[in-house]
């Protein structure tokens, strides 16, 4: 097997002292000027350099003719290629000899681009080699690091700074994640397109992310895997240490054997990269809002210990199709323990579901919902909780709001009062889940439909996710404790 | 350039890595099948076996529960008539008829890109088309293969259904972690189909057809 790259070795692509930006342009239609924009303007406190051809200032930062001419004491550990690909073995070289110890290239005609960049590529990589250097890309979009506020990227947005580490080989995919991740408020630690992954590949990135304290779950889309077993073994023993969420696109490389046998007709369709998958507790998701989804809750909940669920909803409809969810999963929709039935019972008038989905039927009142989340969710019985009906008050506020009364004072007073209300809801959650140690997802479609609702708004304020759909959070849920489950069943032997 | 080795040989591989086969007997003519379903008990199973048959069904070479030393007299004899020049050296094989309705399909695959796997899944003519699978990599552990199992969305199944006990799922773990054994200690070995793994009315599992692939 392939040795791993050492840990140590990727400091200076996620946090390096120093980066110079190769090929930067002055048009800002250019990669090479995106690039040195990006790198300016989310907070990295690093030192900054370019170099070009022309000369000049680029938004205030002096051109460099060639590494080279970089001022005597600058310390510099990554270099960002924006430049055309028959330039960069004399780049690298330059760039070794100043101490440079990882590049990232967004350069093409490399090992997409037919024979001759697949030459190209290969001396890419021996030079690299030779240099000891750390090579990202080449064709890749960029790199991401929030602790240090990095932004060597040329089209995917700024996330938010939280737990989730990404590793892609599409960089449309960490866009898309990086997308949901600056619409949800559940942030993103490290992110890298890998590029063509000529050197360093998606299993390095992922077990470089099993050792980062900055990450808690690694999310990852593969295409294209060219040595499964190897893909197996180093995943599996990244899972050990961490969750690890897959997306993969494309059936396996290299076809199927002609089969002679029913099992080797059954193994196509993906099926042993699925078995693959459960085997190594790697989190196996089939569309990206799944992939996120799942990554957002390793991120932001507890592991459940175990699979009995609690639906706590304000409405009976909700409850219902929640409660069909769960039982079409590996979860438990659980049979409400009489005790905490008759603790529900001093708090609300008789016409509650009195059973489990817990429909709180509208018999409310100021406090009922925190109480009730906080009765739920500490029970022995229940692993995790699902709460429905967050923003509801808020909603009505908004009528009020946008109608042709407003402003008006006792309006604005219930409205008030609505939206607080809410807010302290989605606060409830989060406290309640961290007291317990207990998973409590908070799902709405207002969180899409409306995201400046108070109640969305308060679950990402208390730095949740809020699901868009109960099924959505039923899934997500659903593989936080498959996850925790393969874990329970091994160290119990 | 690979070859299916015959039904006994397959067993015989099979049970050397501790797969339960049904017990069986090879024999050359008519009178000796019926000296075999005799010392068997009826009802008894005849079927033509030889190197170069793989999918005996498909070919009629299979002649179910047969209770009367004429019967299995008659279908040796016409399996022995049904023999193609490229089936190589033929037998009949005489077994004991396992009583039970839970079919199951057990077998190894090398993967080009995982190398080699153990599958078990739901089993029978229709195995392909119903394609209710799970795969694992080997080697596969007790816990990998306890899960293979609740992988399978005809799991239910494996528990009692009709009259017929829940299956004996410590055996079926056991097979499956043999299969993963044979898998990773027989290079020679290209693939393993076993099928059915039929379930005895007492949940017993046990291999009444078998096709191994060698190099």
């Amino acid at each position: 097997m392939r040795p791993r790259i050492a840990p140590e070795r990727f400091r200076a692509l996620f946090e390096p002292r120093g980066v110079v930006v190769a090929g930067v342009s002055s048009h800002p239609g250019k990669f090479g000027f995106v690039a040195l924009h990006n790198l300016l303007t989310q907070g990295y406190e690093g030192a900054v350099f370019g170099t070009n051809l022309e000369g000049g200032e680029v938004l205030g930062v002096p051109m460099h003719r060639s590494v080279e001419d970089l001022p005597g004491g600058a310390v510099v550990d990554l270099v960002f290629v924006c430049t055309p690909a028959s330039a960069n073995e004399d780049l690298l070289r330059a760039c070794a000899a100043r101490g440079v110890q990882a590049a990232f290239l967004t350069s093409g005609g490399y090992g997409e681009a037919g024979d001759d960049g697949r030459r190209a590529e290969e001396h890419l990589v021996a030079l690299a080699g030779e240099l000891d250097m750390l090579l990202a890309g080449p064709n890749g979009q960029g790199v991401v690091s929030t602790p240090v506020g990095l932004c060597a990227q040329i089209v995917a947005p700024y996330p938010p700074s939280g737990a989730i580490a990404i590793a892609s080989q599409s960089g449309n995919f960490v866009s898309s994640f990086q997308n949901y991740s600056r619409a949800s408020g559940v942030g993103v630690s490290r992110a890298v397109s890998a590029g063509n992954a000529a050197a360093v590949t998606v299993p390095d990135y992922l077990e470089y992310f099993a050792t980062d304290p900055e990450t808690r779950v690694a999310l990852a889309y593969v295409e294209g895997i060219t040595d499964g077993r190897q893909f197996f073994d180093r995943v599996r023993e990244a899972a050990r240490a961490k969750p690890l969420v897959v997306l993969k696109g494309g059936a396996t490389v290299g076809g199927q054997r002609a089969a002679a046998s029913h099992t080797g007709a059954l193994a196509a369709d993906d099926r042993v990269f699925d078995g693959m998958c459960r085997q190594a507790n790697v989190t196996r998701a089939f569309t990206v809002e799944e992939a996120f989804d799942a990554a957002a809750t390793f991120a932001t909940q507890p592991l459940p210990r175990g699979p009995r669920v609690a639906v706590v909803t304000t409405a009976g409809g909700w409850g219902v199709v929640t409660a069909d969810a769960i039982v079409r999963s590996d979860l438990e929709l659980l049979a409400l323990p009489d005790d905490l039935r008759g603790q529900i019972d001093e708090r609300l008038p008789p016409r509650w579901s009195r059973n489990n989905p817990i429909d709180l039927a509208g018999g409310e009142t100021r406090d009922t919902i925190p109480d009730v989340l906080a009765l739920v969710a500490h029970h022995p019985e229940v692993d995790a909780v699902v709460y429905l009906g967050l923003g509801i008050q808020s909603n009505t506020a908004r009528l009020l709001r946008d109608g042709r009364f407003w402003p008006d004072e006792s309006l604005e007073r219930i409205v008030g009062y609505h939206e607080r209300q809410d807010a302290r809801f989605a606060a409830a959650a989060a406290e309640v889940s961290t007291e317990t140690g207990k998973p409590v997802l908070t799902a709405t479609e207002l969180a899409v439909a409306d995201p400046d609702n108070a109640g969305p708004r308060a679950v990402r304020e208390s730095g949740r996710y809020c699901y868009p759909s109960a099924q959505r959070a039923v899934r997500a849920l659903e593989h936080l404790w498959r996850y925790a489950r393969h874990r329970q069943r091994r160290a119990a032997l | 350039m690979s070859r299916t080795l015959s039904e006994p040989e397959s067993k015989a591989v099979l049970a050397a890595h501790g797969i339960p086969c049904v017990a069986e007997r090879v024999v050359g003519d008519p009178q000796a099948a019926v000296r075999a379903a005799d010392a068997l008990g009826y009802p008894v199973v005849a079927k033509l076996a030889g190197d170069g048959i793989a999918h005996k069904t498909e070919r009629g070479l299979v002649r179910l529960a047969l209770r009367t030393a004429e019967e299995v007299a008659a279908a040796a004899s016409e399996l022995l008539a049904a023999a193609r020049p490229d089936d190589g050296e033929v037998a009949v094989l005489v077994a004991p008829m396992v009583r039970g309705n839970r079919e199951l399909i057990v077998g190894v695959h090398r993967d080009p890109q995982f190398g080699p796997c153990v599958m078990v899944g739901v089993g029978g003519v229709l195995a392909e088309a119903v394609a209710d699978v799970a795969f694992r990599v080997a080697p596969v552990d007790r816990a990998d293969a306890d899960e293979m199992l609740d992988d399978l969305r005809a799991r239910a199944l494996l528990g009692a259904v009709r009259g017929e006990a829940a299956v004996d799922r410590e055996a079926l773990v056991e097979i499956i972690v043999g299969l993963s054994r044979l898998a990773t200690e027989r290079d020679d070995v290209l693939s393993v189909d076993v099928n059915p793994l039929l379930v005895g009315e007492n949940g017993t599992p046990v291999a009444v057809d078998a096709l191994v692939e060698v190099v």
